[in-house]
């Protein structure tokens, strides 16, 4: 092993954590990078479509981009996060541009937008339909521009606590030798993404597996909203692949069985551009009334044209061949409601932290709120630069103000001893990959489109059964060097930990808001639950509290597209 | 369906570690990948196996791998359009590029070359106060280079490395690519004199493998003989790649054909006190052709009619006036 010192150590390479790793260097911070894979393989990669800013030196409004976002939410944003968020969006996009991402021009060779679901005017900022990837490579460049330190191929086990309980470290086993570190900071900012592996299927990639918010539950920090799961309207049937909502904001249609574009019935203003939300459920509507294809609904792009595809939408284009078989000139393709984004996460105010001191968040995994019970397409790159700056430039002052850490170097063989009684209980045939699957399975049941009591409690049961049969799990892999049995096993842990606050935040809200749908309790109720679901570990499980939604300027409505 | 894996393994932790292979037959569905099947081996039947995976779609990168022998992305590669009639796959690490285990290689070499190109923009002058000004089109040729996912899959095929190390490599070439291609780059003179230096665009042999491996499209090959166009457009002239390459149109734009005998000199540049060592080399090849009867003409071929080098000369009107 080895002991580590930083000022501040930001844990997860995607779009938010590599952000705020330029945030802290730029502040004259000592910063270091710890992430489970190379940074370009950060699941930031697979956002498609593009960033949604309201240039206002080009007629664009951001009072409005902030409106739509609350709206989006179902009224559970916090509308002071929003207006941050979306007041400092076109200077975020132009500070990308000027770094070098190839953003789309229109014929003046200034940025150009789409449309995009769930807002009036085209204020989406793109490349093609790889937007994540070519802002997330981009951001790489700038990470090597600037030698930060980056440890790769490291996965964080644990945070550290001093005696006043303050974050000030983490402990991480490096993949390549198998060595346990303990790398000691002044602040530590988790980027870690979402919760998609939860589920079962999901658009997420394998590594989305809720490291950050069970790591941050685990000392203390609260979760909040996180029954608030977003299914994407299209996803690929059978592995869940994602096929962006640009594809419709390019134009495309959603069509059931019998041809008709159905969207006219649950959203005659948006049609296909409705909150996404209100598609899935719309989708998924036509499914169970028998009016799907195989499971599906249609997304029909060929009216579109061969060249449009083949420039603007040429990643989905080869997804949808390669995967589906479908050439989208001249099929359409069959697509369903699928596992996608976690509006909820690690409670943190605008700047990224958390009440527990030292310990800071940014990105999926973090809840500022300005998701609410729905996250608006093309906001989640936003979300990932405005806040990772934020909690970069926070955990940089705050590292200053900061004295000596204090922490021993044997906090280490707390994890040391964990690892070891995985690595020697002998293995039985249950593996982790079983116990993910059947949680998988459970939630997308239990916790999905449309939820009742019942099927929740179904997904809990099985989520505290599992539970107890991860405590008797073993590895079958007792090698050093790169053993991913290993940290596949650590992952399940910190994935049926999140399983569990998922389903009693959902259990607990007794109205539909966003994309938490009830069919026992149809009706949103602002009265008893406009409001912030927050779960805590407690001495004998989960404590659910509850803390009130910012309200500045927009009153909630009914909300229809 | 029933598929055999035939996977190229390596344990480093066992005593005497030494690379073995390993069998799996398997029952899979007909839609499977090659690393669905892999998720399948570690999941159910090998959790020791080790490969390095997360999107399932293309675009994360980490799943480069050999199948039957050749670089590709395994959650791009269907099973059924890989496997042989008796329903064999081989899958082995990428090439050019150290083990660690399994199908998980050392990524340090590969991004040590990425870093050696400067892979960041470099403006010059002050920062507009708002976007740049950039044509659609050039962003939009941008996109077919930014597609690179820097997956490992064209250095994995590349044969100059695998002879010479020191070669930057096609996904290092094609990132720098992007940089000259860039009208907001300030720097691309700097760049291709830096590329035009040993090890650089010139070590390129256009095998063309980077181009069948790229899973994105990238066709690094293309970027690299770009790059050269670009180098010799900006006067950038003294290595020996820009001199054959001018001598190769010389002769052809003369005289419809290749003058090979003049092509050496030519090549490692007549008055240049460097090349005399290398022509010194070629004495002996010359005289062993000459004993063979393969020697090049002394007197320069032709090619016959007036009117086919009128063609070829049309060729070069074409292209030229292109540019």
């Amino acid at each position: 092993m080895a002991v580590y010192q930083h000022d501040v150590v930001v844990v997860g390479a995607g779009l938010a954590g590599m952000r705020a790793t330029l945030a802290a260097i730029q502040k004259g911070a000592d910063v270091a990078m710890i992430t489970k894979v190379h940074p370009v393989r950060s699941h930031s990669n697979a956002a498609q479509g593009g960033i949604n800013a309201a240039l206002t030196s080009r007629g664009d409004d951001w009072d409005e981009h902030a409106y739509e976002t609350v709206k989006g939410s179902d009224y559970l944003g916090d509308q002071d996060a929003i207006e941050v968020m979306c007041q400092e969006a076109g200077a975020a996009i132009i500070e990308l541009e000027h770094m070098g991402v190839i953003f789309n021009r229109d014929e003046d060779g200034r940025l150009g937008t789409r449309r995009f679901g769930g807002q009036q005017r085209a204020r989406t900022f793109h490349v093609a339909d790889i937007t994540g990837q070519a802002m997330l490579h981009v951001l790489y460049e700038q990470i090597l521009k600037v030698r930060a330190r980056v440890y790769e191929e490291w996965f964080v086990t644990s945070l550290v606590l001093d005696d006043n309980k303050a974050v000030r470290g983490v402990v991480a086993i490096e993949l390549m030798t198998g060595q346990l570190h303990l790398i000691k900071a002044k602040a530590v900012i988790l980027c870690t993404g979402g919760t998609g592996r939860v589920y079962e299927p999901s658009t997420n990639g394998l590594i989305v597996t809720a490291d950050g918010q069970a790591l941050a539950y685990a000392v203390g920090a609260s979760v909040m909203d996180m029954e608030m799961v977003q299914y994407h309207p299209t996803t690929l049937m059978g592995n869940g692949v994602l096929i962006t909502e640009a594809a419709r904001g390019e134009g495309a249609y959603l069509v059931n069985k019998d041809g008709d574009r159905f969207m006219q019935k649950y959203a005659p203003n948006f049609m296909e551009l409705a909150s996404r939300d209100v598609v899935s459920r719309s989708e998924q509507t036509e499914i169970n009334e028998g009016r799907g294809v195989d499971g599906c609904v249609l997304l029909d792009l060929r009216h579109l044209g061969r060249e449009l595809i083949e420039t603007k939408l040429s990643y989905i284009n080869e997804v949808a061949l390669d995967f589906a078989n479908v050439n989208l000139a001249e099929q359409p393709l069959p697509i369903r409601p699928g596992n996608h984004y976690e509006m909820g996460g690690i409670k943190t105010d605008v700047n990224g932290r958390t009440p527990v001191a030292g310990l800071y968040a940014a990105g999926e995994c973090a809840c500022v709120s300005v998701h609410g019970g729905n996250r608006l397409g093309a906001n989640s790159l936003l979300d990932t630069i405005i806040f990772g700056r934020r909690a970069g430039d926070a955990a940089a002052a705050d590292a200053k103000e900061t004295g000596e850490v204090k922490v021993s170097d044997s906090v280490i063989s707390i994890d040391r001893d964990a690892i070891k009684n995985l690595m020697d209980r002998n293995p039985t045939s249950d593996t982790p990959a079983k116990i993910r699957l059947e949680m998988g399975k459970a939630m997308n049941e239990g916790v999905a489109v449309f939820r009742d009591e019942a099927g929740m409690q179904r997904a809990l049961h099985t989520v505290r059964e599992l539970r107890e049969r991860f405590t008797g799990l073993g590895v079958h892999d007792k090698g050093q060097v790169f053993n991913t049995n290993l940290i596949f096993a650590l992952e399940v842990g910190f994935m049926l930990e999140t399983a569990e606050t998922i389903c009693i935040g959902a259990i607990a809200r007794k109205e539909s808001r966003g994309a938490h749908f009830r069919t026992d309790y149809p009706n949103r109720d602002d009265e008893n639950f406009l409001k912030h679901t927050v779960v805590t570990k407690g001495p004998s499980g989960p404590v659910i509290t509850y803390s009130p939604v910012t309200v500045t300027k927009w009153k909630p409505q009914v909300r229809s597209y | 369906m029933r598929v055999t894996l035939d996977i190229g393994r390596f344990n480093p932790d066992a005593p005497n570690a030494k690379p073995y292979r390993q069998e799996f037959i398997l029952e899979v569905e007909e839609y499977y990948t090659v690393l669905d099947s892999l998720i399948y081996v570690r999941e159910y039947e090998d959790p020791t196996l080790a490969v390095r995976c997360s999107c399932r779609a293309s675009i994360c990168g980490s799943c480069a791998m050999r199948v039957n022998g050749h670089a590709s992305l395994g959650c791009k590669t269907k099973l059924i359009s890989v496997m042989d009639k008796d329903g064999r796959v081989r899958v082995d690490p990428v090439g050019n590029m150290p083990r660690v285990k399994d199908l998980v290689w050392d990524m340090k070499p590969f991004w040590d070359k990425i870093r050696a190109v400067d892979p960041f923009l470099q403006p010059e002058g002050p920062e507009p106060e708002e976007e740049y000004i950039a044509s659609p089109e050039s962003m939009l040729h941008l996109v077919g280079v930014m597609g690179c996912i820097m997956c490992g899959a064209c250095v994995s095929d590349c044969t100059v490395l695998e002879v010479d190390e020191n070669f930057l490599g096609p996904a290092a070439l094609a990132k720098a690519y992007r940089f000259t291609g860039d009208p907001r780059d300030g720097k691309t003179k700097e760049r291709l004199k830096e590329l035009n230096e040993y090890s650089g665009i010139w070590d390129c042999t256009r095998c063309m493998e980077c181009v069948q491996a790229c899973p994105k499209g990238v066709a690094p090959m293309e970027r690299i003989m770009a790059l050269r166009d670009k180098t010799i457009a900006a006067g950038i002239r003294n290595t020996n790649g820009a001199r054959h390459a001018e001598a190769v149109s010389d002769f052809v734009k003369k005289s419809g054909k290749l003058d090979e005998l003049r092509l050496v000199p030519r090549t490692y540049g007549m008055f240049n006190p460097m090349s005399l060592n290398s022509l010194f080399a070629a004495i002996p090849v010359g005289l062993r052709a000459l004993r063979r009867g393969k020697l090049p003409p002394i007197i320069p071929h032709k090619v016959e009619g007036k009117e086919n080098l009128q063609a070829v000369r049309r060729i070069f009107d074409k292209v030229e006036g292109k540019k």
